[in-house]
């Protein structure tokens, strides 16, 4: 199917104050694949992510999700396809209590009744979140804010998944609560973090962006042991490809 | 400064109470709204200098803090803390307004002074209403009852927004102003400019908050109309509710209750 694509080409990106943060970025993702982009802080992942659901629009290049072109008349449709979930969750939960919250994405797209409440709470079952229903957002702890905020996407079926940092500011519980739910997940899912053992566990291919380029494109075991590549884009082999501490010796 | 959190926590708590499940809960909050409303509006018909027969209106909150499982001394606390306000604007009456009103044996009180406590007590009652109020329904259900009793739907979204951020606005500043404490170690007080810059830098996070709150609700297919969700029905308790307590105050207000109470205990012993 070729509706689940994600296609950039070319993709230049620059801010009103002059800062160039995309300098010809593109790519390809095929359906059902997880993508992990990663790179330093500055280095275009955000401005990135945002051009996926066309908050900013490009200064040139183009971006293609399945047979649309990203324009102003494409726009509902791609908003629907793509589920965004943004880094702080108070962003992202801006109603009364967790059911309307997760109800807002569906009521916008025409559900009610029955319907409406099966959706809502089958995405707080998938996030495992049914007990926080009548809960107002202020009264959550990060993680729960975090689950909460992945169901307002999910209720609304998206075809491809887009996180930024999904697991920051996460207790290794709750991460690992994250992980497993984001496997569960089996379309598309694009996501930026600078966790690359999360990285590690959830995705087959790593996009490694360099002051607004794409650097390494490839297989995540690839580009993740190498380290002088790494290290060239600020970042480290993650913990669980280093050796042991104690022993020197190496997983696998 | 702990201040703010501690207000923040205490605000909080105020929201938390809503969620009881008493049968005052379960109202439709419209009932409660308009009651509160019909409350609030014969209080203030009352005459400047009338005192007496404002004090039968007290049973209003009363009785929904003892039918609503309310804790009273926490609420009256909150009373408490606005009460200040009002005094200070009945504060001049009793120096304008010097003749007699009220010969306690050698004490003459002037009706300044009433009017001062008749500005007080008005204070009390309202706004000791609208925290029952907010206990009893939670500001979300109070939004959309006023939203289904016709305010305009704009207003609403501002007043949900107003409230979901002020809890996120407050966390910043205090946080804020914690990281500015922490740094003047308690020399002198923080002079204007930083002050001024600390409360600059908040608008401009607020700012681009509002932008990435703006892209989350584009993201969910936001186009304008905010889809809210309607529930509860006006039966027959709501109805009650509403024609019981609008005809209590309507006598109260033709009355004056605490001297029909008084002859009547009067009458009763000579």
């Amino acid at each position: 199917m070729s509706h689940h694509i994600v296609e950039v080409k070319n993709l230049r990106h620059v801010y009103p104050d002059g800062t160039e943060a995309l300098k010809g970025v593109s790519f390809r993702i095929h359906h059902g694949e997880s993508v992990a982009i990663i790179g330093a802080n500055g280095a275009g992942k955000s401005t990135l992510l945002l051009h996926l659901n066309g908050y900013h629009s490009p200064t040139a290049g183009e971006v293609r999700i399945g047979d649309f072109l990203l324009s102003k008349g494409t726009l509902p449709g791609i908003r629907r396809t793509v589920g965004m979930v943004f880094q702080d969750p108070d962003d992202q939960l801006f109603m009364p209590t967790v059911y309307d919250d997760v109800a807002f994405g569906p009521l916008n797209l025409g559900l009610n009744g029955n319907e409406l409440e099966r959706c809502v709470a089958d995405a707080l079952e998938r996030v495992g979140a049914a007990h926080l229903a009548a809960k107002a957002p202020y009264h959550l702890s990060g993680g729960e804010k975090k689950r909460v905020a992945i169901a307002t996407v999910l209720s609304m079926s998206p075809d491809i998944l887009v996180l930024d940092e999904p697991a920051s500011g996460l207790d290794p519980y709750a991460r690992r609560q994250l992980i497993g739910l984001l496997k569960e997940f089996r379309h598309t899912k694009i996501f930026t973090s600078h966790d690359l053992d999360l990285v590690l566990e959830l995705c087959q291919r790593v996009i490694l962006l360099k002051e607004g380029e794409v650097r390494a494109d490839g297989p995540a075991a690839e580009i993740l042991r190498d380290e002088r590549l790494l290290a060239e884009c600020r970042l480290e082999v993650p913990l669980s490809l280093q050796g042991c501490p104690i022993c020197g010796k190496r997983q696998g | 400064m702990t201040s703010i959190e501690g207000a923040l926590l205490d605000f909080k708590r105020l929201d938390r109470l809503a969620a009881g499940d008493t049968a005052l809960h379960r109202l439709d909050p419209r009932a409660k709204v308009i009651v509160t409303f019909v409350f609030i509006v014969t209080v203030v018909s009352f005459g400047r200098y009338e005192l007496s027969a404002l004090v039968p209106f007290f049973l209003f909150p009363a009785i929904l803090v003892g039918l609503g499982n309310l804790p009273a001394g926490y609420l009256a606390r909150k009373v408490a803390l606005l009460c200040p306000f009002a005094l200070v604007i009945g504060l001049f009456n009793p120096l304008f307004d010097r003749a007699v009103a009220l010969q306690l044996g050698p004490l003459a009180i002037s009706a300044g002074w009433i009017s001062c406590a008749s500005i007080v007590v008005r204070a009390a009652l309202t706004v000791g209403a609208a925290f029952v109020l907010l206990a009893l329904t939670g500001f979300p259900a109070i939004c959309s009852a006023l939203e289904r009793l016709g305010l305009p739907g704009m207003f609403v979204v501002q007043l949900h927004f107003l409230y979901r951020y002020i809890f996120v606005l407050g966390e910043e500043g205090g946080q804020a102003s914690r990281a500015l404490e922490l740094r003047s170690f308690g020399a002198k007080r923080p002079s204007l400019a930083t002050y001024g810059s600390l409360v600059g830098h908040l608008l401009l996070r607020t700012w681009l908050r509002a932008e990435r709150v703006h892209r989350a609700m584009l993201a969910r297919g936001f186009s304008g109309a905010f889809p809210t969700r309607t529930v509860g029905r006006f039966g027959m308790a709501e109805a009650a509710f509403v024609a019981g307590w609008t005809a209590f105050f309507l006598f109260l207000r033709l009355n004056n209750g605490a001297q029909l109470l008084g002859s009547l205990l009067t009458g009763h012993f000579s």
